[in-house]
């Protein structure tokens, strides 16, 4: 089959693999009709991620159709359209009988890796997403090996397009519990948002579905911000404007109430901060750069909650950790626990609440997915999200 | 090893002697301590400036260490040692099953060896006599030991008898988590390595050391009992095996 594939930092190809077989009797494989480029992938790109290795096939936002199953699992069967969430979860243990299914004890055949650098706890696996959180093939290619097939992929029954239910796999849930874990108070809190890509349309949207009194929305990027205006939200260019002075003043000096931090490890910026982030980065003493956590601190009001649905892998340095604590800050943050939302979020989708598709710029084949990496991360072309057809 | 140095737990309430660091025993020191010294003396003849200065830096290193009787390295490692000098291990999970349920697994110490994949086999000798063989990069070792202590459901203790190739004593803790959240499992080992403290860092820098086997045994445990088996990606597809590599 044609998958891929990470060939090492900045080096993205397609290939041709071994089609995957089932491993363990409660596995499924998939027959992928749409998969996504996730803006968490382009840190894979960078190179940032540790534990990667050359030949691991990406992806981890993907639908299709159940072409076999093994002989444990019960509750899908061939023929079946999924969605698959990013995150995958055994179901039975204690952190996935509370909900928190990003943070599975049995998923992770590597958790030794991540105890390591975790403090001797590591996350649940992931599709596509390094050897640290699993070293599971990933989505972005024809046919796809679904472990604990009964616990994460949910089939849709109604006639929704694919690109209508695709994000339901990851950056829809993601930016829908990026606003949820606020705990916006209907009507009175106003929510900023860094980053106006993928994540954070869907938690800018998400807020407003939750009932936000005001919505605000930060990055630099002009189409990005014109999406997010086209939902009725307030926007800042950083570039241009000073954001925690803009912050201020739209917010009559108090601040947004709640902060959600959608950019994660690679954030842009300015002044001596982030340069020293940038030096670190390069010279591999750190992984993140912060100045999106860095002013999601500094501009919160007084009992705020800080959400962070962007992804930092290390140690960071240069928190302002007193801003935090003089306010009274909330932090709510990680992976996100996708099997949670899917069927809620898909409700919403077939009340026509909301339609994710929205978010589509790019729709391309596997053979022009490398090239698209590139226009996606540069922000080319006016590029917000691409959707891979691995059949076309 | 006397009676008195077993600091054997005698209830499951008990802890470990404390650890005092990573304390060399008498024969090491004075092994470790030739080797310094006479790194130091090649150091001082080799012409090589460099190698001047690497070999004394070493030769000085351990020369110090086999002085103060404190091995830094093990220190750095976390390699924690009693006052007998035996290494600690100990390590806990929990599982989402009853505590009876668990001991009831353990307790039969033939079926061992499915749960710690280093022990190639336990042959129960009688009521509490038992003799255990591991696999080692020499060979087979082989040990008796003995249950001192059995709180069915609770706790499992034991220790090796003497004259063991490796002096152990140990015991496994059944305790029910608050919460319904099942049994915490709690496993505490003290052995003597057969090559001091240095054989101990030497088996946790190639990874082959007890602290790693067992938190690898008590994850493989703990998937076992609440999936069914533990998770794979072994014989997946991959970009290396389409180059003909391992996938």
């Amino acid at each position: 089959m044609k998958a891929i594939v990470w060939q090492g930092t900045n080096k993205i190809g397609v290939e041709t693999v071994p089609d995957p077989t089932l491993l363990l009797p409660t596995d499924a494989i998939i027959k992928i009709t749409s998969t996504a480029i996730c803006g968490s992938d382009l840190h894979l790109l960078d190179g940032v991620i540790p534990s990667m290795e050359k030949g691991d096939i990406l992806g981890h936002e993907f639908m299709g159709e159940v072409v076999e199953v093994g002989r444990e699992v019960k509750k899908l069967k061939v023929g079946d359209r999924v969605v698959v969430p990013f995150n995958i979860a055994c179901g039975v243990c204690d952190p996935c009988r509370r909900g928190l299914f990003s943070a599975c004890d049995n998923s992770n055949p590597n958790h030794r890796m991540a105890e390591a650098l975790y403090g001797g706890t590591s996350g649940g696996g992931l599709f596509g997403y390094s050897h640290m959180y699993g070293g599971y093939a990933g989505g972005q290619a024809q046919y796809v090996r679904v472990p604990f097939a009964d616990i994460g992929p949910h089939k849709i029954e109604s006639d929704l397009s694919d690109e209508q239910v695709l994000f339901l796999t990851d950056i829809f849930p993601t930016g829908y519990q990026a606003a949820e874990q606020c705990g916006i108070i209907p009507g009175r809190d106003v929510v900023a948002v860094f980053g106006a890509g993928p994540v954070g349309q869907f938690a800018a949207r998400s807020a407003q579905l939750l009932g936000a009194a005001h919505v605000i929305v930060i990055d630099r990027v002009p189409e990005r911000l014109a999406m997010a205006e086209a939902a009725g939200c307030q926007t800042i260019n950083y570039e241009q404007d000073d954001v925690l002075v803009a912050l201020r003043e739209a917010t009559g000096g108090r601040g947004p109430d709640h902060v959600i931090d959608a950019v994660g490890m690679e954030a842009h910026g300015h002044g001596p901060g982030a340069l020293v982030d940038t030096a670190k980065q390069r010279l591999r003493l750190s992984f993140d750069r912060i100045t999106a956590l860095r002013w999601a601190l500094l501009s919160c009001a007084k009992g705020g909650t800080v959400s962070l649905p962007g992804v930092y892998g290390g140690l960071i340095d240069k928190v302002p950790m007193g801003a935090a604590f003089a306010k009274g800050l909330t932090f709510k943050m990680g992976q996100t626990h996708t099997q949670r939302y899917v069927a809620p979020l898909l409700a919403r989708i077939e009340a026509r609440q909301i339609d994710p598709s929205f978010v589509i710029t790019h729709r391309a084949s596997l053979d022009e997915a490398p090239d698209l990496y590139k226009t996606f991360r540069d922000k080319h072309d006016g590029c917000i999200k691409v959707v891979l057809n691995p059949w076309a | 090893m006397t009676q008195d140095e077993r600091s054997t737990p005698t209830d499951s309430t008990s802890e470990h002697t404390p650890s005092t660091g990573a304390h060399m025993p008498a024969l090491e020191r004075s092994v470790v301590g030739s080797v310094g010294v006479a790194l130091m003396g090649a150091g001082l003849r080799s012409a090589r400036p460099l190698q001047k200065l690497v070999l004394g830096t070493v030769g000085a290193g351990l020369a110090a260490m086999a002085a103060t009787g404190r091995n830094p390295i093990a220190t750095a490692l976390k390699i924690r040692q009693g006052a007998g000098g035996e290494v600690l291990v100990g390590d806990a999970v929990t599982i989402g099953r009853p505590a009876a349920e668990l001991y009831a697994l353990w307790r039969p110490l033939e079926n061992l060896p499915q749960l710690m994949t280093h022990l190639e086999r336990v042959e129960v000798l009688s009521e509490t006599r038992s003799r255990w063989t591991v696999k080692a990069p020499t060979g087979e070792v082989s040990w008796e030991a003995e249950i001192t202590a059995d709180e069915p459901g609770r706790r499992l203790a034991w220790q090796s008898l003497p004259g063991a190739a490796v002096e152990n004593h140990g015991e496994v803790l059944f305790r029910p988590a608050p919460g319904n959240r099942g049994t915490e499992v709690v496993v505490r080992l003290a052995y003597r390595p057969p090559a001091g403290t240095a054989g101990a860092i030497v088996a946790r820098l190639t990874g082959e050391e007890p602290a790693q086997q067992l938190r690898d045994d008590l994850m493989r445990f703990k998937r076992e009992q609440e999936v069914g088996h533990a998770p794979t990606t072994e014989g997946q597809t991959s970009g290396r095996a389409a180059k003909g590599g391992e996938a």
